[in-house]
């Protein structure tokens, strides 16, 4: 491994709304390393990434990015973060390729590079919804919407990748899609941290977990066997999108796992 | 006479002249910022900027009166220029801190402003006749210096508004993502909120303080019922509001008419018509087209329902 760590998080606390998400959170990715960071709903792991990524200020603590300390000295083209998929209610319509476009600005470069059309069409070739270039991001499915998020954190060509629960909630052909590019990045050498409620398709590509409970690092090595209850091939999860970890109350039945045995 | 000397005569009118460049002007700035309003549901920030120029109408009324300049309105526009200016930036900052408090901060602002603007003018020795003009728009009265000034500001509203549209469209489209890729998120959302009071200023002389919001959002609500991109629905919506803006001019040129009323009146009844029609072709539509993505099943079927 070499010296500079991708990501460098230590003693990383965050408070939103009055209430303490993470407390002193360290995590080290190295290059080209595939991180699988678990935990149940509302244990912090959204709020992690989104505090590597300077999305949330921290309270404390310090995060860097190839050995740059989060702020203009980042090398941004560099980073690919993939929130989780956002309402796409409202507002003014915006195509695939415009959504995909504001990805290739970062850090000071406020105007899009020359070309920035036909990368934004070979990102989203890349995600197999090349097919539908123009069409209005509204009017796709939840797992295409999630794709094109996909494709606007790959249209830089980034080193490392950060994605929020990428295939919650997401149909069959776009979670296969999704694991044949991200395999193919990681042969590549991309560096990759990925929030997940469980390994499942990409159990085999994952080096390493942190699992996080309460905000707090309890397990940071092999990937863990699943929970029993969790464990059988039949189980199905329904998680609800939106309030996923938007605060540490737990509404009973809503933030927990519904799952049924057959 | 006949209509098209009546129309010539219109257009060497030297008044018209001003006035018409300047609703042109307005009619083309004020939906670029309106589009990117509407993507981050703030509809209502102009309406707020707006509310506080008219506390910047009456301080420079009060500076200038106290400065014995004539005439004693002088200082009014640039009055409304920083009062808006420091009103937008107020306001982005507020939103930044909470979203929640986002709302009570604007309604603050609306009665603030009024309250501040009429309050101001009186001890200016005005009338509230004084503020109508700032109100409801006056631009029968526009000087060459009000022209250049609006020519300006325009430009500028123009060049950043459409220049940095993909920046622009990043921030208000996901404000996450535009910091996780390390933008100056604050320094975008500024200058839209500076655009916005630049617009609001331009806009007042010719509709009004009151219905400057309308020219900014009413274009882009009948745009969006048309278009399926945020470029093309920005381009249709500064179109419709050149065509709004310069047709409800010139009906006052030969009806006795308030021209921000007529411009924002035409310009809502060219909304129910367009999303009459929108509805009308929805529902031509519907019986050949399938609302459901075309998404293979997650489930494997024994024997395929067709």
């Amino acid at each position: 491994m070499p010296l500079t760590p991708v990501i460098a998080a230590s003693g990383v606390r965050v408070t939103l709304g009055g209430s303490t998400i993470l407390w002193d959170v360290d995590l080290t990715v190295g290059q080209s390393e595939v991180v699988a960071l678990l935990g149940a709903n509302g244990s912090g792991k959204s709020t992690l990434v989104r505090a590597v990524v300077g999305a949330v200020p921290l309270d404390r603590g310090r995060v860097e990015l190839f050995g740059s300390p989060l702020g203009p000295q980042v090398p941004w083209e560099r980073v690919g973060y993939v929130p989780q998929r956002v309402s796409a209610g409202g507002g003014v319509p915006a195509t695939a390729c415009e959504v995909v476009v504001s990805g290739t600005l970062h850090g000071r470069r406020v105007l899009p590079p020359r070309g920035a059309r036909a990368r934004a069409r070979a990102a989203l070739e890349q995600v197999g919804l090349g097919d539908r270039v123009d069409q209005p991001v509204r009017e796709m499915s939840g797992g295409q919407q999630q794709r094109v998020l996909i494709a606007r954190a790959l249209v830089r060509r980034p080193d490392l990748l950060l994605l929020d629960e990428p295939v919650a909630g997401v149909d069959v052909a776009s979670q296969r899609t999704f694991a044949d590019v991200l395999t193919d990045l990681v042969d590549h050498g991309t560096t990759v941290l990925v929030v997940l409620h469980e390994l499942g398709a990409l159990a085999p590509l994952v080096q390493r977990a942190v699992v996080l409970r309460h905000g707090s690092v309890v397990h940071d090595g092999a990937p863990p066997a699943p929970a029993p209850e969790h464990a059988g091939p039949d189980h199905v999860h329904l998680h609800p999108h939106d309030g996923d970890e938007a605060g540490p109350a737990e509404a009973p039945g809503l933030s927990t796992t519904l799952g049924w045995e057959r | 006479m006949s209509a098209w000397e009546e129309l010539l005569g219109m257009l060497t009118d030297p008044l018209m002249q001003r006035a018409l460049v300047a609703a042109l002007l307005v009619g083309l700035a004020a939906p670029v910022i309106g589009t990117y309003l509407v993507q981050r549901k703030l509809s209502l920030l102009g309406d707020g900027i707006g509310h506080v120029a008219l506390t910047g109408v009456a301080l420079g009324w009060l500076v200038g009166n106290v400065m014995g300049l004539v005439p004693d309105d002088a200082l009014a526009i640039p009055g409304a220029v920083v009062a808006a200016l420091a009103g937008a930036v107020a306001i982005e900052l507020v939103r930044e801190r909470g979203r929640t408090s986002g709302d009570v901060a604007l309604a603050l602002l609306f009665y603030g402003g009024i309250a501040g603007g009429v309050l101001l003018i009186s001890v200016a020795g005005g009338t509230n006749a004084n503020l109508m003009g700032y109100l409801f728009g006056s631009i029968s009265t526009v000087t060459s210096t009000d022209l250049g000034l609006t020519v300006v500001l325009s430009v500028l509203v123009l060049v950043v508004g459409v220049g940095l549209r993909t920046a622009l469209f990043a921030v208000s489209h996901d404000e996450e993502f535009a910091r996780a890729a390390g933008l100056p998120v604050r320094a975008l959302n500024i200058a839209i909120a500076v655009i916005a009071a630049l617009t609001v200023t331009v806009a007042m002389r010719v509709v009004g303080l009151l219905l400057v919001s309308a020219l900014m959002i009413v274009p882009v609500a009948i745009a969006q019922l048309t278009t399926s991109s945020f470029r093309r629905t920005m381009a249709t919506a500064m179109v419709i509001g050149v065509v709004v803006c310069t047709v409800g001019l010139s009906v006052t040129y030969w009806q006795d008419v308030p021209p921000g009323a007529t411009i924002v009146v035409l310009a809502i009844g060219l909304y129910a018509v367009v999303s009459l029609g929108a509805a009308v072709r929805t529902r031509l539509r519907r019986e050949h087209r399938d609302p459901h993505p075309q998404v293979p099943d997650d489930v494997e079927l024994a024997r395929r329902l067709t």
